[in-house]
């Protein structure tokens, strides 16, 4: 299935491990969270990417002593109607300040795509033969947003503000 | 009322023009009714037993003239001539061409309307008080904070998939009448020691299946935190609401299971971490904008009694019962609130036609300030309307057949679409409601029984509200074959109590005799007539109205 980062078919570099498998000895590695909070110190000494699978369960906030060690952060929609990871990710985002690449997994569906990249998603798998084009339609489909999220803090509520303080200067 | 400026206009545009396309796209096959329905479903569309329905938001239920002759102009151009006023102060259509439905939300747009989140798992419409801004008892106007709630929840990108969907209320008066402790969130505005207002925070109340009465997660919140603690519920329930069955997927289940206190805990640490990135920006001068569109209206400086209006209540009994029942009072010298009762013998509850539509837009044009309600017992209201001018919405409302003189009476029933629409429910809610509404026929009888709230639902799902009726009825599938159980002693207002259901239940044709049997033991068992129904019931017991019920077996 095709991989979008930032909107763009890439290759994808990145291999999941199974709990209880070895590890690769190089290559990008991807394990789940428990795995990552028991092996951390192995995982991270080894001189190589690292990423790491949260289901929606999993509370992001364990990560947060390891982030700026961590570049991609895969979450999942087991179905389309599950909203989880979009807490997820804000959380990442815009609690802990989390810099590197998160992906989106499972169902993902045409409509959704703008709300994971509000959502501070810039990774999605994708599966259509359109992917580039789908994105970057859905990506340009709303121009204003009443909240500011990962994407942006101009929310409707703030470009009032400038204009009403850019009309009293 | 709250006007659109250009970030309004835009978003609501963008997004009649992405449904055109996810429609273009379902039409010619692309997109399978599996993955267009979430989409559909976040756009008011529902696919129901004959044809689809659109549910068009009508934001804490106020309407102009000119919105209201629009929505009439869709019931003639796209569906049958009428329209459908709903309890959550909304108006669904039952027979749009999914086709059609691009035009239909161009032609809101055109009037600053729109079907967003009006179903689906995300925040819905938001709804309030229908005498908000006229009522005596309110201490501020909560439409501007319903106003920036719909604007923070709409497309919200954290909440468009929540594990189920998300109803908010919000209320100013002593008297509760938009119902805020069965909401997901309840929001009743107060003053906190120190005499400023702000809002009690209510939390996990709601009907269905599973009926809870809303529980205090904060006595009170100041109004520069209300969307951080909003945001913080919000994310506590998207992360932890169950979604492995939709039947306990609403947030009163989360709130249930885990207990007040733990809930509680969760959303205050949530809310604690919140950093200065996360804080929503909603600056004094923005509260202020908004709120200016909901200032008072210019009204004429009159004494409190009218001449007219007394002439008009003395010219006939008919004229004198209506003002008795329909009419509510107002803070404004010389001023009345109107309640037009879509309740006539014999229809469905709630349903207007495009005429109906239109003499309202008329009236709300020329004596009511421009300023139309829907009130949540599928009513339509006029807050502000001069006592002279009584006698002329009078007569405008007779000759659009909208005089029913039942507010707040034993017919003015709220009910479900039931099994004629609906393919959810389980037995008709329509044909039973006009049969109870028979039993009221009589207007001398009515006016006796005085006060009576009677909520009808077709299924448990119960739309109709019957968890919180004087006396709700739900309609069941037994084999094949309808019946209705009775429930007693509910009520929604800020005494909110769950109703309870009595016994078996009984076949159509029994459930208005045995009403009349229950409303007949009230009248014997009353201290006097100002002791009301449900008063009664809360008296004595529900003891003796079983008895009357099942009387007949």
């Amino acid at each position: 299935m095709p991989l979008l980062k930032d909107g763009k078919v890439v290759d994808d570099v990145w291999a999941f491990v199974e709990d209880g498998h070895e590890l690769s000895p190089g290559g990008c590695i991807v394990v789940t969270l428990g795995r990552f909070l028991s092996e951390h110190d192995q995982l991270l000494a080894r001189n190589r990417s690292i990423g790491v699978r949260l289901a929606n369960a999993d509370d992001p906030k364990l990560l947060a002593p390891f982030l700026d060690q961590i570049h991609l952060i895969e979450l999942q929609f087991p179905k389309y109607v599950d909203g989880r990871a979009f807490s997820q990710a804000q959380l990442l985002r815009r609690r802990h300040g989390y810099k590197g690449e998160i992906r989106a997994t499972g169902q993902v569906l045409h409509d959704q795509l703008r709300l994971m990249i509000r959502s501070g998603f810039d990774a999605v798998v994708f599966d259509d033969p359109n992917a580039e084009a789908i994105y970057a339609s859905a990506a340009g489909e709303f121009t204003e947003f009443y909240q500011a999220a990962a994407d942006t803090t101009d929310s409707v509520f703030v470009k009032r503000q400038r204009a009403r303080e850019k009309a009293a200067e | 009322m709250y006007r659109y400026d250009e970030f309004d206009d835009t978003l609501v545009r963008e997004r009649a023009k992405q449904f055109r396309g996810q429609v273009e796209r379902r039409l010619k096959g692309e997109l399978k009714e599996e993955h267009f329905k979430p989409l559909r479903l976040q756009n008011g569309v529902y696919l129901q037993l004959h044809a689809y329905m659109l549910r068009v938001a009508i934001p804490y239920g106020q309407l102009s003239a000119r919105q209201m002759r629009v929505l009439a102009e869709i019931a003639d151009t796209y569906d049958k001539g009428y329209g459908h006023f709903t309890t959550r102060q909304n108006i669904q259509y039952n027979w749009i061409r999914l086709a059609d439905m691009p035009d239909v939300l161009d032609k809101l747009a055109d009037v600053e309307m729109h079907a967003i989140q009006t179903s689906g798992n995300c925040i819905r419409n938001v709804t309030s008080d229908h005498l908000a801004g006229a009522n005596l008892d309110e201490i501020e106007d909560p439409r501007p904070w319903c106003e920036i709630i719909r604007q923070w929840s709409t497309f919200h990108p954290e909440f468009s998939s929540l594990p189920r969907k998300f109803k908010i209320a919000v209320t100013a008066g002593e008297t509760d009448r938009a119902a805020v402790r069965v909401h997901d969130i309840g929001l009743h505005m107060k003053r906190n020691a120190e005499g400023r207002i702000g809002f009690e925070f209510i939390v996990g109340g709601g009907l269905g299946r599973t009926p809870y009465i809303g529980l205090t997660v904060r006595e009170w919140i100041a109004k520069e935190d209300l969307l951080d603690y909003l945001e913080a519920n919000m994310r506590v329930y998207n992360r932890h609401g169950r979604r492995d069955n939709k039947y306990k997927a609403r947030i009163k289940i989360l709130v249930n299971e885990l207990g007040l206190e733990e809930y509680k805990r969760e959303v205050e640490e949530e809310f604690a971490a919140q950093n200065s990135w996360e804080k929503v920006v909603l600056p004094q001068a923005e509260v202020d904008r908004i709120s200016a569109y909901f200032a008072a209206p210019a009204f004429a400086k009159l004494s409190a009694a009218s001449e007219a209006f007394e002439a008009f209540k003395a010219a006939s009994r008919e004229q004198a019962r209506w003002a008795k029942n329909n009419l509510r009072p107002h803070r404004v010298p010389g001023y009345i609130s109107v309640h037009v009762a879509l309740k006539p013998q014999g229809v469905a509850p709630g349903d207007a036609t495009s005429d109906q539509m239109r003499a309202l837009a008329d009236i709300g044009e020329r004596y009511a300030l421009d300023d139309i309600r829907v009130a949540h017992e599928q009513d339509i209201v006029f807050p502000h309307v001069k006592l002279d001018d009584v006698p002329a919405i009078y007569a405008a409302l007779k000759a659009a057949d909208l005089h029913a003189s039942n507010a707040g009476m034993g017919s003015d029933i709220i009910a479900c679409p039931g099994l004629d629409y609906c393919n959810l429910a389980n037995a008709r809610s329509i044909s039973v409601a006009n049969e109870i509404q028979a039993v009221f026929a009589d207007p001398e009888f009515e006016d006796e029984v005085g006060t009576l709230h009677v909520n009808v639902s077709g299924c448990i799902n119960a739309c109709g509200h019957h968890h919180v009726g004087h006396i709700g009825v739900l309609g069941v599938d037994k084999k094949g074959e309808e019946f209705y159980q009775v429930l007693f002693g509910g009520r929604a207002d800020e005494k909110a109590t769950i109703a309870t259901i009595q016994g078996p239940g009984l076949r159509h044709e029994e459930v208005a005799p045995a009403i009349r049997r229950v409303v007949d033991r009230y009248l014997a068992l009353r201290r006097d007539r100002s002791e009301k129904f449900i008063d009664t019931m809360g008296r004595v017991g529900q003891a003796p109205f079983k008895e009357a019920l099942y009387a007949a077996a």
